[in-house]
């Protein structure tokens, strides 16, 4: 158990209580009252020094906690979401840069979620990701 | 596989896994080289505290598994050129079929089970003590000879 998500300042307290997105460095804020997730850059999280491009698994660490963060704050239960199951695209290469988060639940039962994330960096029309989970909530 | 194929070329398959070795983002995380055969590859990655997604549990965070797979599925792929080129995820899927024991690695097994001109298709399986009791189950797909892409 956690303590419920019922604001943005929670948000950012949960996402630090989180060892592996304290990891990553991830942040939220508040963007037209829906949360926005950052990850600012950080050498550690290269996954290719030639490009050099962001490790594809940080990308999607940073939208699968994005993901769980955000079904906590929309629909403030205590328990964290257990992801069943994740599926990405990578569409773009992640460069050395601050990368943007934001997700939408497309379906939310009693029993499961159903969740779409996308990640940005300059622009959010070009996606450098899509992804999609499902997540059981109790 | 009843049989373990050599590796296409050894020689660049070691320049490349001692490389992925030693990618910031592999090294914070701790990844270790298991084994390899040709179309086949295993990581070790040894249990930390930094990497645990829900702390009421210890559970490791499902993210760090997907860094895992993509890697060593990645690799797999390595055990079959016999050239250097680049290659780029293009999606993968991961189920969850069960949470991770804290305190114990998770290791995964990739396969490249399919490899064209221009994709890959890998399979790969995330463990503990028992491969048949598997953590998590993905499958992928990467696109070979893969360039800079030049934002526009």
């Amino acid at each position: 158990m956690s303590p419920p998500i019922t604001d943005f300042a929670s948000l950012s307290i949960a996402v630090d209580a989180v060892p592996y997105a304290k990891l990553l460095g991830i942040q939220s804020r508040e963007e037209n009252g829906q949360p926005l997730f950052f990850l600012p850059f950080q050498a550690h999280n290269i996954g290719n020094t030639i490009l050099p491009a962001l490790h594809g698994g940080v990308i999607g660490g940073f939208l699968e906690n994005a993901a769980i963060l955000h079904v906590m704050w929309a629909s403030e239960v205590q328990s964290v979401p257990k992801i069943i199951d994740f599926s990405i695209d990578y569409l773009r290469t992640g460069r050395p840069e601050v990368l943007y988060g934001q997700c939408e639940i497309i379906r939310q039962g009693k029993r499961v979620a159903n969740v779409l994330m996308t990640a940005w960096q300059d622009d959010c029309s070009k996606p450098v990701a899509v992804a999609r989970a499902h997540f059981l909530l109790a | 596989m009843s049989e373990k194929k050599p590796i296409a070329s050894p020689a660049l398959f070691k320049q490349i896994s001692d490389w992925f070795m030693t990618l910031p983002h592999c090294q914070v995380l701790g990844f270790k080289f298991g084994d390899a055969h040709y179309g086949c590859m295993t990581v070790c990655l040894p249990f930390k505290d930094e990497l645990i997604g829900n702390p009421a549990t210890r559970v490791i965070h499902g993210g760090v598994v997907t860094s895992l797979v993509d890697s060593t599925s990645a690799g797999a792929i390595y055990t079959m050129l016999t050239e250097l080129e680049a290659i780029a995820t293009l999606d993968l899927r991961l189920d969850y079929l069960r949470p991770a024991k804290p305190d114990f690695p998770i290791y995964c097994t990739a396969e490249c089970y399919k490899l064209t001109k221009q994709i890959a298709f890998t399979r790969a399986t995330a463990y503990q003590d028992d491969i048949n009791d598997p953590v998590a189950y993905s499958v992928g797909t990467f696109m070979r000879n893969s360039v800079r892409e030049v934002p526009s």
